[in-house]
This record gives structure tokens, C-alpha cells and sequence, in this order.
């Protein structure tokens, strides 16, 4: 009864099924999907309205998108080591608060009103990481109790009001201080009509991008989060790469938070609280882009640059903003729909 | 009598070809052992079968009745049950016993059941596969031999006529092992037909009616057991390759001590052990499962530290965490390998240069050129089959795993390397790898501390044995007297003069 089968035919008739369309479509999609989705959003809008495609157009969404990718490359940090910041948005209401707070209530220098937020901020990450490293919270339930911590702080700092220049002061008068020329060109000034936030974004993702492939405390981070307990067993400091996961995540929120508070020029309450989903929605979409299947810099800003492009265009199309929350979440399931449809397989 | 019977059955993933047409036919009452290296195929047949993976051709019969199995319900109907290896994904930890072993009354029975007759029902099953357990006790404080016999009690729940065993002894003790064997006997009379994979020989000799061997995804033996010999099967599990059990007969020129420990407490076991390895010695660790050896092994290495120091060289050192013992010069390959050896979604020069990554980083970046070349290096020494060192480690087999898993410490140079079970679900070939280069570690002057439960791996190789139970070391012999029986006698707990299981 003993065989030997070897039908080596088989293996040509394998071969053959594979380059079917489907087969060869796919893989594309998986690395391009994305990329794809915003050739065609542009396409689609420029044919609709003929302002889409201009270059004031361009700054504006890369403008209204960098203050997103910034927080957003913080929550990818933390994806990156398995872990999940849900307290950026928070964090950087705080950084606004601060840093309005420390212009127009303390007179303070510009300089000032950005060390003081990054500080606090930096605060606010090392608590993340006593909880998540040192307690051993789930990343997910101790950066939601810091969220809400943090949160209420800031709202108890300011009485619940936003602050502004020449607001009237509870003790009489008004407030001494105001918003600096310097501070606000950080989120309204351009440097050869590109405007500062779109500098500064385009200078964290591609720093950071590098410090994520090409370094040793890059490959780490990834190490930490690809398995623990074997990163441990190889000598890793896992616990110590986390903590500086939720610095690092931290201190973009504040980042952005600082920016916040420039480009609008006061210090809004809760404003970051609307940041989070979109940073958390910009960091998944990047887990498609170009089929990395993991969470990365440069997908995170390809991501938020998705969202912003549809928004744009939808706001110049006259869809009303409670409805592009619809097309934002599709999007989302799209780029994930496909990353798990590849990994299954 | 039932035959299940599969036709040159095909299945690929991607662009890996896994079964070229593999046929194989079960009959009722029949023991089928199903062997094969990593990678032959075993696995993924079995799941095609168990309708955890459609096929992309051939065809499945029963009783000459084509059979239509895409989804595992379609081969519950059939009659066709599976008991992974992994027990622990098919079983809900959370519920008691009995709420397990009758599982499938929640999927097929009434609405209501009541707990009387439930229990009544799992103490039943529970008899028939020997098992004398409380049927409401949680399934989490069972043993793994335990959930392994709650999963066949919960298969035969049904009228079952087919059962696939996927290396059901591979964490068992010899007395778990021996007792399972007395369960699927009695199944085997009760006419159920069995399809058992297993990697150790001796077993399918004893149990087996039929053997198949599978590689490359090609049948090269089908026979009845009874008309084949060991040396028949491994041959066709490796090919034309000839088999040399390494049997190193000169003693190895033995240098000064290089890791010793006294009165070392084992945070895992409660216990204290006192061990030395010296220079070019292969001190091998045996002990059942549960005696306490990987516990041991991490408390060495500093996965779970102890509030004890070691002495290294003759320098005292306290490893409290496994950094401190990689500095050290402790190497550790760990049991779970994929777990807590290697990083399934990282490639194999990744794997190998993480413990050294610093020696290829100036100013804080990675020099990837040089780590690619030295890993490289390793990956053609190591013999780990691979197309390209940029491959992720989830695509290379268990075996080329496990040596990437071992491979990582050879470039830190240590002095004392840790093996924790490490020839666990590997194949032959991959395991005459392993022993090679555990050797060539010794022969340049390492210390080599090897724990495992494998006896003849310990006999064929060691300088000395230790033997563990009850995470204390019970007794230790020398390379000439170590016998199978002197270990089990310490291993089973015999010096103390009673036997306890």
C-alpha cells in the first residue's frame, strides 16, 4: 500500500489558478488601497468644484490636518508598543489651556507658554505610564481614567470658561496678558507661504519616521509591542520603552495642543476632546497604507491627509458637517476591512 | 464499517504549495498514525479534514459518499471530531467541567437543561474517559492532561465516528501519556476510528494500527504499523537523509565551574535548588512535567527572579532581571517558542541581532547593511531554511523557529546557555540541528545547562544528569550510570520510596 506520490502536475495547475484577477487585484489594493482612495477623492472633488484644486486649497487642508497628525503620531507611538493613549485629546485641552493661561492671565514670554504646557504634558505621560508599567493597568482603562482626570483638571483651572485676550477677571478688571504676535505666528504665520503648522508637522513625521526605521530606540519600540514577553527574554527594558511610549505620545498631544492654541488664538475648553477620534482614526487608516499592517509614521500622516481631503471637499460641496462623520467612518472601515482581510489570510 | 477517505486532497497558501495531492483513508475501529516533519503537511490536513480550512482540491468520501466539509459544523455532522494540541482554545476556562464536556447541548440541545441532568450527562462522559473529576469544579483548575480528556469526553458526547488527535502527548507525563492510551483503546473497540498525530515513535509503535507519513506534502509511507520498523518511518519522514543519533563516546575535557548555585530559591516552585555547570559541560535537567524545571530555568536567567544570588565565574552576581543575566553571559531559549522566544511578525535578521542590536548602532541608528551580512552569516551556520533573511519568522517552519530562537544567543557570546525543552514539536532533522549545535557549544568551552523531558535526548548527549521533582533535584547521575530507569526512578518521586503520580 505504500506510495509514493509526486504529481508534480499539480503544482503547475496551482500555479495557474493563482494569477487570477482576484488574486492579483488584491495584494494592490492592500499596499495602494489607500493611496488609491485619495487619488480618487481628489479626482472626484476637483471635477466638482473647480477651487479644490488650487494651492490656497492645498495649505488649507494640509493646515487644518497638522494639528491631527500631531496628535495623531502620538497615538501611533503608543499602537506601536501595544499599548493605546486615550488621554491625547485631553491633554492637549490641558496644552492649550496652559499655554493660553500663561500668556494672557501671567504675561508671560512665548518661550514660557511653550515649556510650561510641554512639561505638564510630560507630567501627564509619566502618570500614564506609572499606571500602565507600574500598576499594570490595561493600557485602554488607565489612559481612560487619565483622560477623564485630566480633563477635569483643566476645567477646574479655568472655571469651565475659555480664555482669552482682555477677558474679564473674576476679581475685577481684565485679564493682564495677551496673546504674543510670536506665539500666534507658530499657528497662523507661513515661511514662504507654507504655512508654520504645516511646517512643523511635516518636520515631526519625518523625524520621527526616521527615528522609527532607522534607529536602535525605534526597532525597540516595535520589538516591545511585537512581543513582549520575548523582547523581555532578549534583554529588552520593555517596561522602560513603554514608559517612553507614553512620553513621547504625550508630548505630541501637547504639541499639538500648543498649536491649537495658537491657530485660534485662545484657549478653548475641551478642545482637544474632538482631536482624539480623528487621531485614532488617522493612526488605523495607516496601518493600510503601503500594506505595512502595523502602525507608522508616514501611514498616520497619509491617513490624517485622508481625512482632511474629504472633509474639505465635502464642506465645498455643501454637506452639512454632522454628516461627514458618516463618510469619515466608512473610510475607517475600509482601511481596516482590508488590513484584517489580508492578515487572516 | 465506516471509511472516511480523502483523495488527493491540494491545498496552498499563497505561494507555498503545503499538500501535492495527498491521499489517506481511516477506517471505523483503527488507530491511524499520521506523522511527519514540521511542515509536512500533517497539521493542515487534519484542519481541511476538521473543515477549519477549505480545500482547493481533491475529494472526501464517506463510505463512498462525497462529502461537502467547508466549515467545522459540516464535519460535526459527519461525525467527525478534532482534540487540538493546543486544548486550551478549544475548551471555555470560565465554565465548570461539565458545562464543557456538554458544549454542544447549548449549540443542538433544548432550551432548558437542567443542571441535575447536566451533571448527570458530564459525569457519564466523565467515567468513560476515566476522568474522576467534580463535573461542577472550574475548568481553570484542571491539569492539561485533565482538559485534554474533558476535550475528548466533550467529542464523544456526540455519536462520534472519528476522532483526530493532534500530538496529544506532546505535554503529558509517561503515566498521563499511558492512561490516555487505555482511553482511546476503549474507543477503538467501541468502533470510532482514530487519526493520531504524534512525533514520538514509540508511542505510534504501541498504539497504531496504520501508519502514514507525510513529507513535502507527498505520502512517502502507508503501511500497516505492525509491517514497518522505526528506522522505516524516520527514514521516510526525512527523506533519504540517514538518521545519526548523536552518540558522542569520548568525554568532553571538562574545564573550571562557570555557573554554580546553592541553596537557590525558585520563586515558581517555592523550592531550592543547588546546581553547577563547568566549562564545555552538558548538564542535562530531567523531571516530568510539573517538577518544576521551566520554573527553574527562569529563575536561572531572571524571567522570574529570585531574591538569591548566583555565582558566575566565581563572582557573585544577583540576576534580577534577564538583561542583567545576558550581561552576565546567561543565554536562555525559552520553552514557548512562540511565545516568548522569537517575534512571529519580525524577520530573521531581526530575531537574531536583538539581544546584540547595540553592536550594530552608531549614534542611535541601526547599521543595517552590517546586521544583514553578520545575520546572514549566522542564518547559513544555523542551517535555517529560509528564502531571504527579510522573511517574517510566522513563515518559517516550528524547527527553523527554534533555531532562530537559539541562534539569537550564539551572537551574544555568552558562557552559559539555558535550554528549556528546546527540541519540543520539532522534527527529527531539525532536532539533529539542535543537538549539533548544543555540542558545538560545548566544545568551545560553554557551559550548557539542557532541560527537558525527553530522556533519550538526555542519555544520548549529557555530561551529567540532574533529575527534578516536586521543583527539588532529586538525583543526579553521571553520564556512564544514567539509565531510562535510574532517571524515572528519580523522576516519579521513587527515592522517597512511595510512588506519587
Amino acid at each position: 500500500m505504500a506510495q509514493y506520490v509526486h504529481k508534480e502536475h499539480v503544482e503547475n495547475d496551482i500555479n495557474t489558478t493563482k494569477l487570477s484577477l482576484q488574486e492579483k487585484i488584491f495584494p494592490f489594493l492592500y499596499r495602494y488601497g489607500t493611496l488609491l482612495v485619495i487619488l480618487l477623492t481628489v479626482i472626484g472633488f476637483s471635477l466638482a468644484n473647480d477651487k479644490f484644486l488650487s494651492y490656497q486649497n492645498f495649505t488649507d487642508i494640509l493646515r487644518s490636518v497638522s494639528i491631527i497628525t500631531l496628535l495623531a503620531i502620538g497615538v501611533t507611538i503608543s499602537l506601536i508598543v501595544g499599548g493605546f493613549d486615550l488621554s491625547v485629546g485631553s491633554t492637549a485641552s490641558l496644552a492649550t489651556v496652559t499655554s493660553a493661561a500663561a500668556l494672557v492671565l501671567y504675561r508671560q514670554e512665548t518661550i514660557i507658554a511653550i515649556l510650561i504646557p510641554i512639561a505638564i504634558g510630560l507630567l501627564v505621560g509619566l502618570l500614564n505610564s506609572f499606571f500602565v508599567v507600574k500598576v499594570r493597568l490595561p493600557d485602554l482603562l488607565a489612559t481612560l481614567a487619565v483622560m477623564y482626570i485630566i480633563n477635569g483638571l483643566h476645567l477646574t483651572f479655568t472655571k469651565g470658561f475659555s480664555i482669552y485676550n482682555n477677558m474679564p477677571l473674576s476679581e475685577g478688571g481684565t485679564a493682564p496678558g495677551v496673546f504674543l504676535p510670536s506665539f500666534l505666528f507658530i499657528g497662523q504665520g507661513e515661511i514662504w507661504s507654507v504655512p508654520v503648522p504645516v511646517i512643523i508637522m511635516l518636520i515631526a513625521v519625518i523625524v520621527v519616521h526616521v527615528i522609527l526605521q532607522q534607529t536602535r530606540f525605534g526597532r525597540l519600540l516595535y520589538i516591545t509591542g511585537g512581543n513582549e514577553e520575548a523582547a523581555r527574554l532578549s534583554g529588552v527594558p520593555v517596561q522602560r520603552y513603554k514608559m517612553y511610549a507614553y512620553l513621547l505620545s504625550a508630548f505630541f498631544a501637547t504639541l499639538a495642543g500648543i498649536l491649537l492654541a495658537a491657530r485660534i488664538g485662545t484657549g478653548q475648553v475641551s478642545a482637544g476632546a474632538p482631536l482624539l477620534m480623528d487621531g485614532v482614526a488617522a493612526a488605523f487608516i495607516g496601518f493600510s497604507v503601503f500594506g505595512a499592517g502595523k502602525p507608522n509614521v508616514i501611514g498616520t500622516f497619509v491617513g490624517a491627509v485622508l481625512i482632511g481631503i474629504l472633509l474639505n471637499g465635502l464642506t465645498m460641496l455643501n454637506v452639512p458637517y454632522y454628516a461627514q462623520d458618516i463618510v469619515k467612518g466608512s473610510i475607517l472601515i475600509g482601511a481596516l476591512a482590508f488590513m484584517y482581510y489580508e492578515k487572516k489570510k | 464499517m465506516t471509511i472516511l477517505s480523502l483523495t488527493s486532497i491540494q491545498k496552498s497558501f499563497g505561494e507555498q504549495i503545503v499538500l501535492k495531492g495527498v491521499d489517506f483513508t481511516v477506517n471505523s475501529g483503527e488507530v491511524h498514525a499520521l506523522l511527519g516533519a514540521n511542515g509536512a503537511g500533517k497539521s493542515t490536513l487534519m484542519k481541511i479534514l476538521s473543515g477549519d480550512y477549505e480545500r482547493d482540491g481533491g475529494i472526501i468520501t464517506l463510505n463512498e459518499k462525497e462529502l461537502t466539509i467547508k466549515t467545522p459544523a459540516h464535519a460535526k455532522a459527519a461525525g467527525i471530531e478534532m482534540v487540538v494540541q493546543e486544548v486550551d482554545t478549544a475548551l471555555v476556562s470560565s465554565l465548570s467541567i461539565a458545562e464543557n464536556v456538554t458544549m454542544n447541548t447549548f449549540i443542538t440541545g433544548p432550551a432548558f437543561f437542567s443542571w441535575k441532568k447536566r451533571y448527570k450527562v458530564a459525569q457519564e462522559l466523565l467515567n468513560r474517559v476515566g476522568l474522576t473529576l467534580d463535573p461542577a469544579m472550574p475548568l481553570s483548575q484542571c491539569s492539561l492532561a485533565e482538559k485534554q480528556l474533558v476535550l475528548i469526553a466533550k467529542a464523544i458526547s456526540r455519536n462520534i465516528s472519528f476522532i483526530i488527535l493532534d500530538e496529544p502527548t506532546a505535554a503529558l507525563s509517561t503515566k498521563e501519556a499511558q492512561h490516555l492510551f487505555s482511553v482511546l483503546r476503549e474507543l477503538q473497540k467501541q468502533n470510532v476510528g482514530i487519526i493520531y498525530i504524534s512525533h514520538r515513535l514509540p508511542e505510534i509503535m504501541e498504539l497504531s494500527t496504520k501508519v502514514t507519513v507525510l513529507k513535502d506534502g507527498y505520502v512517502t509511507l502507508q503501511k500497516e504499523t505492525s509491517a514497518c520498523t522505526s528506522e522505516e518511518i524516520v527514514r521516510s519522514m526525512l527523506g533519504n537523509e540517514l538518521v545519526e543519533l548523536l552518540n558522542d563516546e569520548e568525554d568532553r575535557i571538562l574545564g573550571d565551574n562557570l555557573l554554580e548555585v546553592k541553596q537557590f530559591s525558585v520563586p515558581g516552585t517555592g523550592e531550592t535548588v543547588s546546581l553547577s555547570v563547568r566549562e564545555g559541560e552538558i548538564v542535562g535537567v530531567a523531571g516530568l512535567v510539573g517538577a518544576g524545571k521551566t520554573e527553574t530555568a527562569r529563575a536561572l536567567f531572571g524571567a522570574d527572579p529570585s531574591k538569591d544570588s548566583i555565582y558566575m565565574k566565581g563572582r557573585k552576581i544577583r540576576i534580577s532581571n534577564p538583561q542583567k543575566a545576558i550581561s552576565a553571559g546567561i543565554g536562555f531559549v525559552p520553552e514557548e517558542r512562540r511565545k516568548e522566544g522569537i517575534l512571529v511578525d519580525y524577520n530573521v535578521v531581526e530575531n537574531l541581532t536583538l539581544p546584540v542590536l547595540k553592536q550594530f548602532t552608531k549614534f542611535g541608528f541601526i547599521q543595517r547593511k552590517r546586521e544583514k551580512t553578520e545575520a546572514e552569516k549566522w542564518i547559513k551556520q544555523l542551517g535555517i531554511k529560509t528564502q531571504k533573511s527579510s522573511l517574517l519568522l510566522n513563515h518559517l517552519s516550528g524547527g527553523n523557529q527554534q533555531k532562530a530562537s537559539i541562534g539569537k544567543w550564539l551572537l551574544t557570546d555568552g558562557d552559559v546557555y539555558i535550554f528549556d525543552e528546546p527540541t519540543k514539536g520539532i522534527d527529527v532533522g531539525a532536532k539533529q540541528d539542535v543537538f549539533q549545535c548544543i555540542k558545538n557549544l560545548a566544545d568551545n568551552k560553554k557551559g550548557v545547562l539542557y532541560f527537558t523531558s525527553e530522556i533519550q535526548e538526555l542519555l544520548a548527549f549529557c555530561d551529567r544528569i540532574l533529575v527534578m521533582y516536586d521543583g527539588k533535584i532529586a538525583g543526579e547521575l553521571t553520564k556512564n550510570e544514567a539509565t531510562t530507569e535510574k532517571i524515572m526512578h528519580y523522576a516519579t518521586g521513587g527515592h522517597y520510596g512511595t510512588v506519587r503520580s
